[in-house]
């Protein structure tokens, strides 16, 4: 018995031994496709799509007048379709071929005529990646709707987003994430930060002031028609943006693990932050406030999400939660714009609160880079760097966009259009 | 015959639809309304913006009464939608020319 199980040891110990060759082999060879990496990108990619729609399409619906509900639901679903194409089309080659330079990629990849079944990127097909990155550029141009929401011709978003996606979207992808400036620079961006929030912020705060207020803005009673819906479109945002961070990790691993950690405590600190500084402010805790803290916790940590900490996490969140409260209630109404549905102040002001945060919080143990914390405080630095890029070149691009777009087709519906409602003016259809 | 017609608290119909059948009444007509008195409407906060809502949701409740039955439907309806705070609503109480049942062809007093 005991000859027997040492007999079994020693040949357990060779065959150990063999495969611990193993790795030192592979690294010569090709990078190899990982199934457990594949089955959970394939997910991310699936519940980042689901973000948008229904997602962010339920989360503005439910903050819109009844007759703009459909025409709002719309915009997300018809982006989707859109961008979806552009980015076949052109978006993806752009955002992430090697163009030979800092600032966009070639068109190499156009049509994605590149792509092979057994096309390998890291350790999951190309395939994956490429629409995993399309949820994001869809997600990005969706979010932007808010802004504009009750009042734009559907004609002119199209164009607008179409554009867009090309001039401002994948440049700044590249730049981060492609193997453009910002990225080589040591900006940290984990999932976005930059790339979709600061971004999508930009764009639609430029939107909202070259559209101009809604008719009625702040005479008229503008309320929400239904916050239920809005709920249940914070939550599925919430929900996939576990494919958004942990999934930006592009494998199953610890890092995926800690990106879930993280999102999961700054959305909660974020929505209880929110939902108490409202309380004191206004007397009464609103379902509209807390899942809007809990979807700008879910922005900041975005940039954060594969270099911080649980407690970094935690002040993440409670500090996102106070700006953007800060942004949507106070901000808003001093500066007099009409940024409909807050994209700026929770979009915007939270990927800026995060990027600078990151660089605060980052642990160098988690994601390889020390943050101001750990005395590495020029990465603060870094991350403003990056924010000021990503600021100037998404509004000046967005700003000569709309500009066109205006000159040429005009941005708004007119002021008949608008009192009926864009849901029979621009789509032909009722809610009930 | 009257027409006793309430605007009252929504939440209070069941009371009122209750107290009204004690006294005799056989029917009303109930509908949901909106409107303001001397309340003056509520204000809605979302996100910090503040949203004066001038027309409040109401019942209104209709009774059509032999003349003998007002002061009964009124007394009945002012107990049951009382709360003692403001909002509780009103009562008017309109002269009715005439009524008919459609089934019978009945008129007047007859087809309350």
């Amino acid at each position: 018995m005991r000859t027997s199980m040492k007999i079994l040891s020693l040949f357990g110990l060779a065959t150990a031994a063999l495969f611990a060759a193993d790795p030192v082999l592979a690294q010569d060879a090709k990078p190899k496709l990982d199934s457990g990496d594949t089955a959970w990108m394939l997910t991310s990619t699936v519940i980042v799509l689901m973000m948008t729609i229904p997602g962010v399409a339920l989360f503005y619906a439910g903050m819109v007048r009844k007759k703009n509900v459909l025409a709002t639901l719309m915009q997300s679903f018809a982006i989707t379709c859109l961008v979806t194409i552009i980015w076949m089309v052109a978006g993806y080659s752009l955002a992430f071929s090697n163009g030979g330079n800092a600032y966009v990629g070639n068109l190499d990849l156009a049509f994605l005529n590149h792509v092979t079944v057994g096309a390998i990127n890291g350790t999951i097909p190309d395939t994956v990646f490429i629409i995993f990155q399309a949820t994001f550029a869809i997600i990005t141009a969706a979010l932007i709707t808010g802004a504009v929401a009750e009042r734009m011709k559907f004609s002119a978003l199209l164009w607008f987003i179409g554009i867009w996606s090309l001039v401002v979207y994948s440049p700044i992808t590249f730049w981060v994430w492609g193997g453009g400036f910002l990225g080589s620079d040591g900006v940290l961006d984990f999932a976005g930060g930059t790339v979709v929030h600061i971004n999508s912020g930009i764009a639609a705060l430029v939107a909202a002031i070259m559209l101009g207020k809604r008719k009625g803005f702040g005479v008229e009673n503008l309320a929400p028609h239904n916050v239920g819906l809005t709920m249940i479109g914070g939550s599925l945002l919430w929900v996939g943006w576990f494919g958004f961070n942990a999934g930006s990790a592009v494998s199953a691993g610890g890092g995926a693990g800690m990106a879930m950690a993280v999102t999961q405590i700054a959305a909660a600190a974020a929505g209880l932050a929110w939902m108490i500084v409202e309380w004191m402010h206004h007397k009464k805790p609103t379902l509209l406030g807390v899942v809007s803290g809990a979807v700008a916790g879910l922005v900041a940590i975005t940039p954060a999400s594969g270099f911080v900490g649980p407690m970094g996490a935690l002040f993440i969140g409670l500090i996102a939660g106070v700006i953007c409260y800060w942004g949507a209630a106070f901000l808003k109404p001093k500066l007099g714009y009409d940024d409909s549905l807050d994209v700026f102040a929770v979009h915007g002001l939270g990927g800026i609160t995060g990027a600078i945060l990151t660089g605060v919080f980052a642990v160098e143990a988690i994601g390889g880079t020390a943050g101001a914390l750990e005395g590495n405080i020029g990465q603060i630095g870094t991350q403003i760097y990056g924010i000021i890029a990503t600021i100037v070149w998404s509004g000046v691009a967005s700003a000569v966009i709309l500009f066109v777009i205006d000159k040429v087709i005009g941005l708004r519906v007119d002021a008949d259009a608008e009192a009926e409602g864009l849901d029979l003016n621009q789509h032909g259809e009722m809610l009930h | 015959m009257k027409l006793v017609m309430a605007i009252i608290k929504p939440a209070k119909l069941e009371a009122v639809r209750e107290a009204l059948v004690d006294a005799g009444i056989t029917g009303l007509t109930s509908s949901e309304v909106s409107g303001f008195g001397r309340q003056k409407g509520h204000t809605e906060i979302y996100r910090g913006a503040e949203y004066a809502i001038s027309f409040v949701p109401k019942t209104k409740v209709e009774v059509a009464v032999p003349d003998a039955q007002v002061d009964t439907a009124i007394e009945a309806i002012k107990t049951a939608a009382n709360s003692g705070n403001i909002g509780d609503g009103k009562i008017f109480v309109l002269e009715l020319g005439t009524a008919v049942r459609i089934r019978t062809g009945e008129s007047g007093e007859e087809a309350l």
